[in-house]
């Protein structure tokens, strides 16, 4: 028996590992990260990935908070992916990004960039994720 | 929007927590047609119990086919499951199940393009679902791994006999494994890493 025949496919034009982001690997000098907004088809947001991890400054919500940002603070004591805060608020992925966007606007939450492909990848990065593997 | 009151959402688990150090997190993306394992490979490695993430679509001709009729107000909701790993106090590791059709992916920002990688799952049975996953990634640059999720039924052909009808070059892994094991489903994701590591001291795809 003989699987069917399949035809590879080659790297487009330019190819764009790199989404727009702010440099994350700008340490130091208590900065706090510029946040950067993208033009939605609903108005502006926060660029935020997945795994952007998001850390409330205070778990205390101020008076002026609404439930779904109170909710998202107390869930954000520790650090916490916008996919978790999707999946534990029980909302959409996009609802999410336009919630922390005011939040990281009003500094209630700040957010920690994901690490992201690059051209030619970090192989201490992958080395550790070896690591973290085999302990598993 | 049916929103809870923020006293009745239960957080993570006080042990999944993560530590305040963490300080960012990377993924992988589990890609496959329906049924072939995506869930269970997740719920497999994954330290949490895996979470779901949903996203809406409802714009009309962005993405919603003739599956979903035509309508211009059609919605729906697509699930994608997820798990983590926690690699250092500082690094996190998640694994993203995906739905195969790329019409999908647009829905969560930088899915692939921020990826590490991907783990291709396919089943023997019908190995042609993949063709078009494998297509679009190669056209987007990113690197995976195939992973032949073994199913009793499943005809198993050689190897060399996948790499051929996959038309994949030598260097691209591809392996056998039975995702609802964790450490086959380990073996899976250290096979990818070390593919990307081999990527990396050689500086190209090919
Ligand atoms: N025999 C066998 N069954 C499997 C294996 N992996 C998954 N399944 C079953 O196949 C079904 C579909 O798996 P699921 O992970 O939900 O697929 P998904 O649609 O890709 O997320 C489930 O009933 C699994 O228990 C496997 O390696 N061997
Ligand atoms: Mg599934």
């Amino acid at each position: 028996m003989t699987p069917p025949q399949r035809q590879r496919r080659f790297p487009r034009a330019a190819p764009s590992p790199k989404p727009a982001e702010p440099a994350r690997k700008k340490e130091g000098g208590g900065n706090p990260e510029r946040l950067y907004v993208v033009a939605g088809p609903d108005g502006e947001r926060a660029d935020l990935d997945l795994v952007t991890l998001i850390v409330a400054g205070s778990p205390d919500p101020p008076p002026s908070a609404t439930p779904e940002q109170a909710a998202l603070l107390r869930l954000c004591a520790a650090p916490l992916s916008v996919a978790e805060l999707s999946a534990y608020l029980s909302l959409p992925f996009g609802v999410v990004t336009v919630l922390l966007t005011d939040m990281l606007a009003a500094e209630l939450v700040q957010a920690r960039f994901p690490i992201v492909r690059e051209a030619l990848p970090d192989r201490s990065l992958l080395e550790a994720v070896m690591h973290g593997l085999q302990r598993l | 929007m049916d929103f809870k009151g923020s006293e009745t959402i239960p957080g993570p688990r006080a042990e999944d927590q993560l530590p305040q150090t963490a300080q960012a997190a990377v993924k992988i993306v589990i890609v496959g047609g329906f049924g072939v394992g995506k869930t269970t490979m997740v719920g497999s490695v994954s330290e949490i119990k895996p979470l779901t993430t949903e996203e809406t679509m409802t714009q009309a001709g962005v993405g919603v086919d003739d599956n979903f009729g035509s309508a211009s107000k059609t919605a729906t909701t697509v699930a994608m499951d997820f798990g983590r790993i926690k690699i250092t106090d500082q690094l996190v590791l998640y694994l993203f199940g995906t739905p195969g059709q790329e019409r999908f992916w647009f829905l969560w920002n930088g899915l692939f393009e921020g990826a590490l990688g991907a783990v291709v799952l396919v089943d023997t049975r019908r190995l042609e679902v993949s063709f078009d996953v494998m297509g679009r990634l190669e056209e987007r640059g990113v690197p995976f791994v195939v992973a032949v999720n073994s199913f009793p039924d499943a005809p198993r052909y050689p190897i060399a006999d996948l790499r051929s009808a996959l038309d994949l070059s030598e260097r691209v892994p591809i392996l056998e494994c039975d995702v609802r094991r964790r450490a086959s489903s380990r073996d899976v994701l250290m096979t990818l890493m070390r593919f990307l590591h081999s990527l990396a001291m050689t500086g190209s795809l090919t």
